[in-house]
């Protein structure tokens, strides 16, 4: 197990400056990029008052470890963090952290926008909305799909 | 076998968890047969061209993966998280 990458999937808030903390000790580290996903107020459905986020126990935190593991693989990384709220949220809650330490900011800015294009093709999430016209449950987005094909050198999946 | 629903999926089927034993030919396919047979909700939302994926022991498998007694199947919708 690499113990350069640390995932965490829970029902609490996650504090930014804490995360940050923790992440940058080393000297080593030049460039830190740092990604929220938040719930907005509004979604094609209309007003969202609250989301409640469902996923698969286990398969998270492999999954998530994996999409780590190669970025790690590809990139000049440090450390990579990622950490993903599951259960009921509010607009403006935060959803999801990823954290990329790096020597460089090339490689920082890339492995994390990468990160969160497999998270959000591969992680097992879903999305429940409270809208006016009642819950549904989140479509997924065909353009999530195109976003990680940029990445095909990454994508090992068997 | 055990086998667990999620999301849309699980709201529909009204069903987060069930065993079963694997089907005769002892494959993803032949579970996916035998489910559509329940009919109703089961034959619509598993049926061929229906975006839903499986997964066996916690990593998604095309329908030609062998099943055992012992595997953890779970069927679910797209991921949505992020």
């Amino acid at each position: 197990m690499d113990t350069n990458i640390s995932v965490a999937v829970q029902t609490t808030d996650f504090d930014i400056a804490q995360e940050y903390a923790r992440l940058a000790g080393d000297a080593a580290i030049g460039a830190i990029v740092q990604f929220v996903g938040r719930v907005r107020e509004q979604s094609e459905a209309g007003a969202v008052s609250q989301m409640t986020l469902e996923h698969y126990p286990g398969m998270t935190e492999k999954v998530l470890r994996d999409i780590g593991e190669r970025a790690l693989a590809r990139w000049h990384l440090h450390r990579v963090r990622i950490v993903h709220r599951v259960g009921p949220l509010q607009p403006a809650d935060q959803i999801v952290l990823v954290q990329v330490a790096a020597g460089h900011r090339f490689d920082a800015f890339e492995a994390a926008q990468a990160i969160m294009d497999f998270l959000k093709t591969e992680a097992p999430f879903w999305k429940q909305e409270a809208t006016p016209e009642g819950a549904r449950w989140v479509d997924a987005r065909e353009h999530d799909e195109r976003a990680v094909q940029r990445w095909s050198e990454m994508n090992d999946e068997p | 076998m055990r086998i667990f629903y999620f999301g849309r999926l699980r709201q529909v089927f009204g069903l987060g968890e069930e065993t079963l034993v694997p089907p005769a030919d002892a494959t993803v396919a032949g579970l996916l047969a035998q489910l559509r047979q329940r009919g109703g909700v089961w034959a619509e939302e598993l049926a061929d061209g229906r975006a839903f994926r499986v997964a066996v022991d916690q990593a998604v498998v095309p329908p030609d993966a062998p099943l055992q007694a012992g595997s953890e199947v779970a069927i679910f919708p797209p991921v949505t998280g992020g």
